[in-house]
């Protein structure tokens, strides 16, 4: 572990010119995922700029029945909040799906959205990895594939996004509010990160300096049931092999609305917008669901080690849409 | 040999632990929380290649830090006396045997000062192309010999055992059988992963060292750490009351000692050093990786005609460490045609060390998953077919069994779990998306006694015994149990007797490792009791004299040792749900029906026992450790990786024992309980899972990959 500067900034605007002008900072919030890679050194910044005080960690009514909520709202808080257990219950299911009781105090709904892979190969830097030094090689492309991406990898990296908070926040369609040096902007959540390409060093879009100051629920509409189911290695307290956020609208025998967002399978967390494309007006049954999620899947580029993510995903794709399909009769 | 047997007053209670409530609030003091004044602290530096030579060292960065006192290297490293044990020759040669080895330490007045500039070191490596897969079908599997690590026994394997036994003419009985199985079963290296991390704190005063250090026998790392140094054992004090957890990982090896050790000495001040959790994936040992071959033969009325069981098993090249994975095979069922067998793959791999039942734990893994396969070809009760081919002796020597209840656990334990209501067939029930099987098998663990305990009773006039042995607690209740041993061989209520462990400035004492504690430290305190009497009739008229009394005995012999096999035996029998679109296993309960000899403290006992089945379905469906071929290190060594089972993945476990005392094992009549409980959930598990889905892991751990439909 390298020393470090620990810094406060008096705002949000100084501490994104800090960090801006600080070639080796970083924001701390949480931690949670920073200090264990600054343990391991995957992580060496100078200077740490603790932003926690300076964002909201506030849950706020927006005028069109949604919801704001502050960057620094604790994962167990939004997790708790009753306005998001009644409306968004796939997100509230999510964020205690993850983690421990004990990271999800300290844990932030920014902090979550920026946590790095947990790809065994990024956080152990006596090993090559395009992600932690770039241009090295990827360990885990002929390594323990197990945790890795089944969709969107390229040759370069094949790690996953661990967040499950994230991929409920994709299929419920929310963005990010991000500050800059050139102010404020907003990003859908699923535009907020990347796929790895060439560059699996840039986790996100966010330009260096920029911070997320809150993300933003749309009202919830008529998307219920929904729900957020996590398949993994135990009961708790592991990463998902696979997870599926859904929510699903039928009328007359019809889907009428479906959201479907896959975790453990990307480096991003995965909207199945063509599942749900051939969903829409189809038939509501089981054979629907299944082809979707094969349609879905069709372009999944697994390895040998987690060619088993394809039938899990597909699997659990079905049995969470038709679970859905009889909750809402 | 002294009977205490007749007169049970605090054994069989259920006493609360004499060191509850310092755990609780967290005044324990645990090996590096032991106060030492101007202490320096030590990081180590690892190898990051797995077979080969250091070439070059470069320190000049790392010493030029503020606060850093010296980096140690084979360069500089002080000269070690040669070990037996040639994991403890730290820094004494720039060969590389495994990746993550020491390859030096940073000596620092800050953790945070000795860590940075750990950083800063930089080694250049000559390496050799390194070997770390192991085969069934390599070339280079060899015999194991002298890998017995216990007491004096001779012998090929770490139990004492000889690697091979061959009873009758197993293979022509094999291929005549009209039932047969041929099968075979893995498991995965696994890591001990004690909560507490390996820690020693170390300083020299006047020629002699004190380590406080977490260990599983104090005695025996005295006896470590002196050989090594040098130094007359009597110079060499460890202490370690407290010990968080070890499950064999802290009885070997002690090389992070003697590397603080070795700094202490250089640096002239006591150094502190606790293992990271990823560190203690490379240094601290681990159960090998098991290949095993299974043959049976029965015939039409389901008796078993011959029994084969063939292992081969990592090891390393460093040193030639042996698990027992077919001993258990040679005891558990009868069959006039036997054959077991042990090979060793030498790895360019971190040493191994016994684990959590060592060898029984993987061996019944194979053997009873094989004993479900053949009582379903014999088309038998998995039950019953155990029970018709259980032994009268011992079927390889030929002894009688010291006590043998296991039929009793397999009827008592079916009676519990409902077992007459269960439907045989596979993939037959359900519940919503669950499919839900049930499955039994076996257990079995030795219990030995092992050498090099004595203790020592001091009374006063007003009756307080103060009872010494320098035993150790991992957690399990020994403190507890001593007591209630020694109130009983004294003839006096539990208040007037205090106990004190973990300190070598007390009488020797065996390692906690085995399931040999309470029977070898047990007799022990038993024959200074029966001394003590004696020497106060005899002597003193059976008054305590003013100035108090003090005696001393060692563990006397037991001649029933050689004339009896002595284990601990058990049935266990496990209900699972697996989820028919996804693979993932449930255990919705666990039942253990126990022969333990005489249970010295039912509540201490079940606790170990519900432990012990706790990790037997931790290695079934969770653990893993996952070694890259191509670096040769364990990828997922962390807590966030390598899975043990979380409080969410266990619910219903109970463990129950059947009444009986042992006449032979000891003077209390008690049997090892320590490890039993491990072994043969496994398979018990693995059982269940094919009775819910029709499909046989052979495979651990059994993951949902593995049954994805």
């Amino acid at each position: 572990m390298k020393p470090f500067r620990y810094e406060r900034a008096d705002d949000v605007s100084s501490a994104v010119t800090a960090l801006a002008e600080e070639p080796e900072a970083a924001f701390l919030a949480g931690g949670t995922n920073l200090v264990d890679l600054m343990r391991l050194e995957v992580a060496t910044p100078e200077v740490l700029i603790d932003v926690r005080r300076l964002i909201s960690d506030r849950i706020e009514e927006l005028p069109d029945g949604g919801l704001r909520i502050g960057a620094a709202v604790p994962n167990s808080d939004l997790a708790a909040d009753d306005r998001v257990r009644r409306r968004y219950p796939m997100l509230s299911q999510a964020l205690l799906s993850g983690a421990s009781g004990q990271l999800r105090n300290v844990a932030t709904t920014g902090g979550n959205l920026l946590q790095r892979t947990r790809c065994p190969y990024f956080q152990n830097v006596t090993t090559p990895c395009n992600k932690r030094a770039p241009g090295s090689g990827c360990s885990a492309l002929e390594g323990h594939q197990r945790d890795m991406a089944i969709l969107g990898s390229s040759p370069a990296c094949v790690a996953t996004h661990p967040s499950d908070m994230a991929v409920a926040l994709a299929a419920l369609d929310a963005a990010v509010t991000v500050r800059g040096t050139d102010g404020e902007r907003r990003i859908p959540v699923t535009a907020l990160h990347r796929l790895p390409g060439d560059t699996p060093e840039r986790d996100t879009v966010l330009a260096r300096g920029e911070l997320i100051t809150g993300v933003e629920l749309p009202p919830p509409a008529h998307l219920i049931p929904s729900r957020y189911r996590k398949v993994r290695d135990r009961a708790s307290f592991a990463f998902a092999l696979v997870s599926v956020a859904a929510a699903l609208d039928v009328a007359d025998g019809t889907v009428r609305e479906v959201r479907i967002a896959l975790g453990g399978v990307a480096h991003k967390p995965w909207r199945a917008t063509t599942a749900e494309s051939a969903l829409h007006g189809a038939p509501a049954t089981g054979e629907s669901f299944r082809d979707a999620a094969a349609a879905e899947l069709a372009r999944a580029t697994p390895l040998p080690g987690n060619a088993f993510k394809v039938p899990l995903a597909r699997n659990t794709m079905v049995s969470v849409l038709l679970e859905l399909l009889e909750e809402g009769r | 040999m002294s009977d205490v047997r007749a007169r049970p007053h605090a054994i069989g209670s259920p006493m609360d632990r004499i060191d509850g409530a310092q755990k609780v609030t967290g005044t324990a003091t645990y090996a590096y929380e032991w106060p030492v004044e101007h202490a320096v602290h030590l990081y180590p530096l690892q190898s990051t290649i797995a077979a080969g030579r250091i070439t070059s060292v470069d320190t000049a960065e790392a010493e030029a830090e503020p606060g850093v006192l010296t980096v140690l290297t084979h360069l500089n490293a002080p000269s070690l006396t040669r070990p037996d044990d040639p994991e403890l020759a730290v820094l004494q040669t720039d060969e590389v045997a495994w990746r993550g080895q020491f390859t030096g330490a940073v000596v620092a007045e800050t953790l945070e000062a000795a860590r940075a500039a750990a950083g800063l070191v930089r080694f250049g490596y000559a390496p050799r192309e390194h070997d770390v897969v192991l085969r069934a079908d390599r070339d280079d599997l060899r015999k194991p010999e002298h890998a017995a690590q216990f007491g004096s026994a001779p012998g090929d394997l770490q139990d004492g055992s000889p690697a091979d036994s061959l009873l009758g003419d197993a293979d022509a009985a094999l291929d005549s059988a009209p039932v047969r199985l041929d099968a075979t079963y893995t498991t995965p290296m696994y890591h001990n992963n004690p909560m507490e991390p390996h820690t020693a704190v170390v300083s020299w005063d006047d020629g002699a060292l004190t380590v406080y250090c977490s260990t599983q026998g104090s005695s025996f790392s005295q006896m470590l750490i002196a050989g090594v140094l040098g130094l007359p054992p009597d110079r060499v004090r460890v202490i370690s009351p407290h010990v968080g957890g070890g499950f064999g990982s802290k009885v070997y090896p002690h090389s992070y000692a003697v590397l603080a050790a070795m700094a202490a000495r250089t640096v002239r001040r006591p150094v502190k050093f606790a293992l990271t959790r990823q560190q203690m994936f490379a240094l601290v040992g681990y159960r090998p990786a098991s290949i095993q071959r299974i043959r049976l033969a029965a015939d039409g009325d389901g008796r078993l005609t011959a029994i084969a069981h063939e292992v081969a098993e990592q090891t390393a090249k460093a040193k030639g460490y042996a698990d027992q994975v077919a001993v258990c095979t040679r005891l558990m069922y009868t069959a006039p045609h036997r054959r077991t067998t042990h090979r060793l793959a030498p790895l360019d791999i971190p040493v191994p060390t016994i684990m959590r039942a060592p060898g029984e734990g993987q061996g019944m893994f194979a053997l009873e998953s094989a004993m479900d396969e053949m009582a379903l070809a014999c088309g038998m009760d998995p039950v019953e077919f155990r029970i018709r081919n259980e032994p009268e002796v011992h079927p390889e020597s030929g002894l009688p069994f010291s006590s043998r209840h296991l039929v009793a656990c397999l009827r008592e334990g079916a009676r519990r779990a409902g077992w007459e209501r269960r439907d045989p067939a596979p993939r037959a029930r359900r519940d919503g998306r669950w499919l839900l099987g049930s499955g039994v098998a076996a257990s079995t663990y030795p219990s030995p006694r092992l050498p090099g305990s004595s203790a020592t009773i001091r009374v006063t006039p007003d009756g307080h015994h103060r009872v010494l042995i320098a035993a150790a607690d991992l957690g399990t209740g020994t403190w507890t149990t001593l007591t209630q041993i020694a109130a009983d061989a004294l003839g006096v209520p539990v208040e007037q007797v205090e106990v004190r462990i973990g300190d070598t400035a007390l009488p020797p004492a065996s390692v906690a490792g085995f399931s040999s504690g309470i029977s070898s430290w047990g007799s022990s305190i038993c024959a200074a009791a029966e001394r003590l009497r004696q020497v106060l009739e005899s002597d003193h008229g059976g008054t305590v004299p003013a100035q108090g009394l003090e005696v001393t005995a060692d563990m006397p012999a037991n001649p029933d040792e050689d004339r009896y096999a002595m284990h601990s035996f058990g049935a266990q029998f496990a209900e699972v749900r697996v989820d028919r679109d996804t693979g993932e296993v449930r255990v919705a309960r666990l039942l253990g029906m126990f022969d333990v000899g005489r249970v010295i403290n039912p509540k201490t006992v079940r606790s170990q026992l519900m432990g012990g089945m706790t990790q037997g379905m931790s290695m079934a469906l969770y653990e893993h450790s996952v070694l890259d071929p191509r670096f040769g290190h364990v990828v997922n060594h962390d807590f966030g990786q390598y899975h043990i089972a979380a409080n969410a993945d266990v619910h219903a476990v109970e463990a129950h024992w059947v009444h009986e005392r042992d006449p032979h094992t000891n003077a209390m009549g008690s049997k090892g309980a320590g490890e039993v409980g491990i072994v043969g959930t496994a398979a018990a598990i693995a059982n269940a899972v094919y009775h819910a889905t029709g499909v046989r892991v052979r495979d651990l751990p059994i993951t949902l990959d593995k049954l994805l439909p």
